[in-house]
């Protein structure tokens, strides 16, 4: 009777173990249905679709489009704007016209008073918008007529028309609403080549094609965003066949190398990793020591080792992509170990006892903070910490949590990371200018350098493309002099592809990419194979 | 039978000639109205803990939300989102508004979400029930017939193999066991997919879509909280085999089944409620770390989110569920606690 009760419950334990596998033996996930639907996976999922909440603000969204949108190369092209926007001889007005017959995908057409609105949420300061900074220039926005918007600015702003990428919302869908807390946000209105069919927070995003794009019917009818933060479930998932195009960290992606049927897509960026070094700390303010950090650093071997590949050595916050890069800065990309030494010796860091420089009794030692959870900024502050230490320097690495590096980055070195290709204004102004000086993230190690506000300056103002190129060579060339940040690599953005995908045109990233601005900006031309 | 005479004192005590599974719960009315008012007190000590907690804590939720914004915008626009939103308020000022809008049911707008609460609840708190529930229900019976089983065989190679199988799944993360799932049922052999409430491409949420897509997690997070279930209930039944009762009722000639699973495991059942009871947070936590490495769209993320981003209003909301969800099932297991054991009285 015993040995009978052993054998059921064994049956059914066995069976209640199994279940997981046995259930259901279907379909191999890895069978989309027919062509026609693309699906791309994100680790980083929008709070919001609303662009004047700063959802896709420099284009690439698929949901809205800006009065400019940029191709392959990043040029400025005419987007809703008929032609590119003209600019007043002083530089403070700036006048668009409307191409006609663009509908919004609710049907209604749009209107310069759709744009006016949307300008002026921005700088509203009940909105809750992020963007009211990139707009400082702005002092106002007005529609003549139905076709037309005109900038007004507080004063002459070289790169005005890169900030018109923005995507236009229509301004009847907020009448009475407030746009912190609008349905909008959640079920946006554009006039791009996607429209939103649902939003499920936390899981994916369906977007249907406008087959009444201005710019031509989208040649697939549904690309889903599926939202995965993991980084090692989203590769898991796209080697499942599930993704026809995903974002994966470098070394993830390169297992994609070598298996059939996807391709690894590594797209340069503008998207930099520097040490920023304090001026308020007695070490890293002394430009020997900055110097000496420069050039005993071995970039190569952080492409190399760090990066798996995907990168290029960094010598300055403008990208060698960009049209205003100054070739000069470039340096070796290895570590030139003797010369570090010579830069020290010269300056009278001495070495001590235990190969760490000395002079007046200070050691060569700094701390180097860096984001405890970003595991590319904590293998280059080792890195950086190992080369440093050849060259007589001892660098503390300490993860912390941004919080606890944000009141310290007076005095404490520190990892960071931003960067854009679009114009070496955005953030190299604050970044660097004197003004900004320990505000925040701006200019966090208050570098002051005269020449460098006047060259910003001169790079922002009325200037002419010449006139701009002169301003920011020169301004890259003093940095390189001053050296307020050991720049050391520019990432690339890796992506594994599906071989059944064509039309992939990967062009310069800026450093956030997710829903928009990633490679697949123009999805809506893509084809596939079923 | 002397435990329920003095259950009298209560209104819904029936007499002395009701079922005996009525008169046990005799008192069950009684605890419920006293469970009921220790939990509001309790409720709002929670609520203005995790709120003096977020006020102590220096994220700025304004710098959290700007995300990379936060290095092109300036100080004077975070400053303008946080006066919009009103988290430099004084805590007490910011306690009080959210208690005033909770009581007139609305739980407040989330910065991190950028929706009201109660979106971000109804529209996740489902999948994360289902996800607990359904591992839980598969936990209970797979433990109780595993660990009873292993019980009646004490010593043989079912049990052996059981527990060590049990120490070994202790000691492996929960996420290890998902990704470890994934590599083989998803990606080796196809049977299952690898992540997500539904087919990427679905257009509708299919309830056999959605099960199947259930069917690794939910398994996942039963088998990692397995063992602890399994080891008790080996161990408690087959303490329980020994006890005079059981002893007496196989010396009568019952049944094996009915000693076994009528006598033994009934004995070891009532620590086991316990258990179940006190385990209950660690399920949460299992299921918050499963919702990742599956990519369900559950409440794990977004709290782990709120947290990080000092998202008070849903903070505040998903401590409270959690916190119900916890007190709810104390008293569910007092009350089966009392429905299973005679000597278990409810009324004090």
């Amino acid at each position: 009777m015993g040995k009978r009760l052993s054998t059921r419950v064994t049956a059914l334990a066995a069976a209640v173990l199994v279940t997981a596998g046995c259930s259901s033996p279907v379909t191999s996930p890895a069978a989309t249905p027919g062509g026609g639907t693309l699906v791309v996976a994100t680790a980083g999922e929008p709070d919001t679709l609303n662009p004047v909440l700063n959802f896709g603000v420099d284009g690439g969204s698929l949901i809205f489009d800006g009065l400019v949108a940029r191709d392959a190369r990043n040029q400025l092209v005419p987007a809703l704007a008929r032609e590119l926007p003209t600019v007043s001889t002083d530089g403070r007005t700036v006048t668009a016209k409307l191409r006609d017959g663009v509908l919004f995908h609710d049907g209604s057409p749009l209107t310069a008073r759709d744009v006016v609105f949307t300008y002026r949420a921005v700088l509203d300061p009940k909105v809750d918008s992020t963007l009211r900074s990139d707009l400082d220039m702005l002092s106002a926005v007005a529609a003549p007529d139905t076709t037309t918007v005109v900038f007004t600015l507080k004063y002459a702003y070289a790169p005005f028309l890169q900030r018109l990428a923005l995507g236009i919302v229509p301004a009847e869908a907020f009448a009475g609403a407030d746009v912190n807390t609008a349905e909008f946000n959640r079920k946006p209105v554009g006039t791009g080549p996607y429209r939103v069919t649902s939003w499920t927070p936390g899981d994916r995003l369906v977007l249907a094609a406008n087959d009444t794009y201005w710019g031509g019917k989208p040649a697939n009818a549904v690309v889903v965003v599926a939202f995965v933060a993991d980084d090692n479930v989203r590769a898991q998932r796209m080697r499942a066949g599930e993704f026809d195009a995903a974002e994966l960290a470098p070394k993830l992606a390169a297992g994609f190398d070598r298996q059939a049927g996807y391709r690894v897509q590594r797209v340069p960026t503008a998207d930099y990793r520097g040490v920023m070094l304090p001026m308020g700390n007695p070490v890293t303010a002394d430009v020997a020591v900055r110097r000496a950090l420069h050039l005993a650093v071995d970039r190569q071997a952080m492409v190399t080792g760090v990066l798996g590949g995907a990168g290029e050595p960094a010598f300055g916050p403008v990208p060698p992509s960009s049209e205003f890069f100054e070739p000069s800065v470039a340096g070796r990309p290895a570590a030139d170990p003797a010369a570090a030494a010579a830069a020290l010796d010269a300056a009278g860091w001495e070495p001590g006892p235990d190969g760490i420089r000395v002079r007046n009794g200070r050691q060569a030692a700094f701390t180097l903070m860096y984001p405890a959870t970003d595991s590319l900024r904590k293998e280059l502050a080792l890195a950086v910490t190992a080369d440093a230490r050849k060259a007589g320097i001892k660098v503390t690495p300490e993860g912390l949590t941004w919080d606890a590096i944000t009141p310290r980055m007076k005095t404490d070195a520190l990892i960071m990371g931003y960067g854009t290709p679009y114009d070496p204004d955005f953030v190299s102004y604050q970044l660097f200018g004197s003004a900004f000086a320990g505000q925040g993230f701006f200019n966090p190690g208050s570098y002051h350098s005269p020449v460098v506000d006047e060259a910003l300056q001169a790079g922002r103002g009325n200037a002419g493309p010449a006139a701009r190129r002169a301003a920011y060579s020169t301004f890259q060339k003093q940095l390189a002099a001053d050296v307020p940040w050991v720049f050391l690599t520019y990432l690339q953005h890796t992506y594994a592809v599906k071989d059944a995908v064509a039309g992939v045109t990967p062009r310069v990233e800026p450093h956030e990419h997710d829903v928009a601005n990633s490679l697949w900006w123009n999805i809506h031309t893509w084809t596939k194979q079923p | 039978m002397t435990a329920f005479t003095s259950a009298g004192g209560t209104t819904t005590a029936g007499p002395a000639k009701a079922p005996a599974r009525r008169r046990r719960l005799a008192g069950a009315g009684v605890v419920l109205r006293r469970r009921l008012l220790v939990a509001v007190p309790v409720l709002a000590a929670t609520s203005a803990g995790m709120f003096a907690l977020g006020a102590a804590s220096p994220i700025d939720p304004a710098m959290q939300y700007a995300g990379a914004a936060a290095f092109t915008a300036s100080e004077e626009n975070l400053a303008q989102i946080r006066a919009n939103w009103g988290v430099d308020d004084p805590l007490p000022v910011q306690y009080a508004r959210w208690v005033g809008n909770l009581l007139r049911g609305d739980l407040g707008w989330s910065t991190s979400r950028h929706e009201p609460v109660t979106s971000v609840l109804t529209a996740r708190a489902g999948w994360t029930l289902l996800l607990v529930g359904a591992a839980l229900a598969l936990v209970l019976v797979a433990s109780l017939l595993l660990g009873t089983l292993a019980a009646y065989r004490r010593g043989g190679w079912f049990d052996r193999s059981l527990r060590a199988t049990a120490y070994a799944v202790q000691s492996m993360p929960v996420f290890w066991l998902g990704l470890a799932a994934i590599a083989v049922f998803a990606l080796t052999l196809g049977w299952l997919p690898a992540g997500g409430l539904t087919d990427v491409t679905a257009t509708t949420t299919d309830p056999a879509d959605v099960a199947r897509h259930l069917v690794l997690p939910v398994t996942v997070l039963a088998i990692s909280q397995a063992p602890w279930f399994v080891l008790f209930i080996r161990d408690a039944v087959a303490e329980s085999l020994r006890d005079d009762h059981v002893l007496a009722a196989r010396a009568r000639g019952l049944p094996g089944r009915t000693v076994l699973f009528g006598h033994a495991l009934r004995t070891a059942l009532l620590p086991f409620l316990t258990l179940v009871g006190t385990h209950l947070p660690e399920l949460v936590g299992g299921a918050v770390l499963v919702e990742t490495v599956f990519s369900l769209p559950g409440l794990g993320a977004v709290t782990v989110q709120a947290a990080l981003g000092s998202d008070f209003p849903l903070l505040a909301a998903t401590t409270l569920a959690t916190t119900v969800v916890v007190l709810a099932a104390n008293l569910a297991t007092d009350l089966a606690y009392a429905a299973a054991d005679p000597r278990v009285r409810l009324d004090d």
